[in-house]
């Protein structure tokens, strides 16, 4: 055991760098997953079986495949294609579309979970298409899947340090860094595992009471 | 892609990424019910323990666990993991944690009439927990249990970045040596697609055993 608190002081600033852009994917990748996924959740429903079919085997495929190796298909395969993004962006869409295929089942099971009866009302009421989702079903079924999405941001959160995979300065990657300039190995790896669960639990915490609230 | 790389690195690949998701799955399966039986006893002590060791384990990375296993343990007590047991540890003690939820939810489903009747026989608490509870709690698992076996055999490709040859690993190799990454990345997503439904298929078939076991008929 020799732990050196010198060690963990010259590591904050690289730690602070880190965490910011671990911060920044996490929050475009949340805009990016949430979005996709109410994309493919209206997939799910749509009318013709020729839409709803391909929705979800992209989205079965895309769930049970490895996140990394998506990581580095988008990395290394777009190039080939003459699309050139920058790591950190490739991290963000790749972390976005992967969870993205999360959410669509929340959502789902979101939508389906409101009542037949307001279906009816809206259209007793003649309500357009469209308000009939904005008013009337999505505000309600948002409300009950609102912990769910937090959970996924949390699992999303823990996912952010494959992207030093493809060289992203997020957390993990300082810490790497950190240690091939200082040679020290422990404290700067142990900072940030220790930031994870501190930032999680609390994460949790949130949602759980979320959950009481909403639910 | 010539068949060397296939013979060399691709299929021992696949062979290791499966023998990672065996072994780390029987690992995670122990922790799981140890931990999530613990989650249930009388005493708070053993509660706080295993609720400790849940929310810390499910609150880190796992791959930040794996790096954690591999470059600081070795300088902190002075003995070093050969990589492939690194990553079986840091995946099983993760997904064991998140496994411990479910078997933790799995027996607090019970009825709690079970359980009473269990104590009115005078059964000792391994007995109630091994004859009455678990055979009812453990096909209600199942389905959670296979979510989480896809998450981890997805989890078994972050054993790349520590170097341990699996598929993903083999795929990163053989896009150096060919100079092309569009075929071999597809096959790398086929790969692991194929064991999910694997895995998939057989945890249904699972399921309706177990269920049949205990006099319920699914179709």
């Amino acid at each position: 055991m020799n732990w050196d608190w010198a060690a963990v002081v010259d590591f904050l600033p690289r730690f602070w760098d880190g965490l910011l852009v671990t911060l920044q994917v996490l929050v475009l990748g949340s805009v990016l997953s949430f979005t996709l996924g109410l994309v493919w959740a209206l997939g799910f429903r749509a009318p013709s079986r020729f839409v709803r079919w391909p929705v979800h085997a992209v989205t079965e495929f895309v769930r049970t495949t490895p996140l990394l190796v998506q990581l580095f298909f988008l990395f290394f395969v777009l190039p080939e294609w003459g699309v050139q993004f920058s790591a950190m962006t490739t991290g963000t869409l790749a972390i976005g579309l992967h969870y993205s295929t999360y959410t669509a089942q929340v959502y789902r099971a979101g939508i389906d979970a409101v009542p037949a009866g307001q279906w009816e009302a809206a259209t007793a009421l003649s309500l357009p298409r469209h308000r009939t989702w904005l008013t009337v079903i999505l505000p309600q079924a948002l409300r009950r899947i609102a912990p769910a999405l937090g959970n996924y941001v949390i699992a999303m959160l823990k996912d952010t340090p494959l992207l030093a995979g493809i060289s992203v300065l997020e957390l993990l990657q300082q810490s790497r860094l950190e240690s091939a300039a200082t040679f020290q190995y422990i404290e700067p790896l142990t900072v940030v595992g220790v930031a994870f669960v501190l930032i999680a639990y609390p994460a949790s915490l949130l949602v759980r009471s979320l959950e009481r609230r909403l639910v | 892609m010539t068949a060397g790389l296939w013979q060399n690195w691709v299929l021992p690949g696949i062979w290791i990424t499966l023998q990672l998701l065996i072994a780390s799955a029987a690992l995670g399966a122990l922790v799981a019910f140890t931990v999530g039986t613990a989650r249930t006893h009388r005493s708070r002590a053993v509660r706080f323990l295993a609720g400790l060791y849940t929310e810390v384990f499910r609150g880190t990375s796992a791959l930040i666990l794996m790096f954690w296993l591999f470059f600081v343990l070795p300088p902190l007590v002075g003995w070093q993991l050969v990589p492939m047991w690194a990553a079986i540890l840091a995946l099983g003690l993760c997904y064991g944690a998140y496994g411990a939820e479910i078997v933790r939810g799995g027996l607090n489903a019970v009825p709690k009439t079970q359980r009473e009747a269990g104590i009115a026989l005078s059964l000792t608490p391994w007995q109630r927990l091994r004859l009455v509870l678990l055979p009812q709690a453990v096909p209600e698992m199942i389905p959670s249990f296979c979510n989480l076996l896809v998450e981890l055999l997805k989890g078994t490709a972050l054993v790349s970045l520590l170097g341990v040859g699996d598929v993903s690993f083999a795929a990163y190799l053989v896009r150096l040596a060919t100079q092309e990454s569009g075929t071999i990345y597809t096959v790398t997503l086929l790969v692991y697609f194929v064991i999910a439904l694997v895995i998939t298929r057989s945890m249904k078939a699972l399921e309706r055993r177990t269920k049949a076991n205990l006099g319920v008929v699914t179709k």
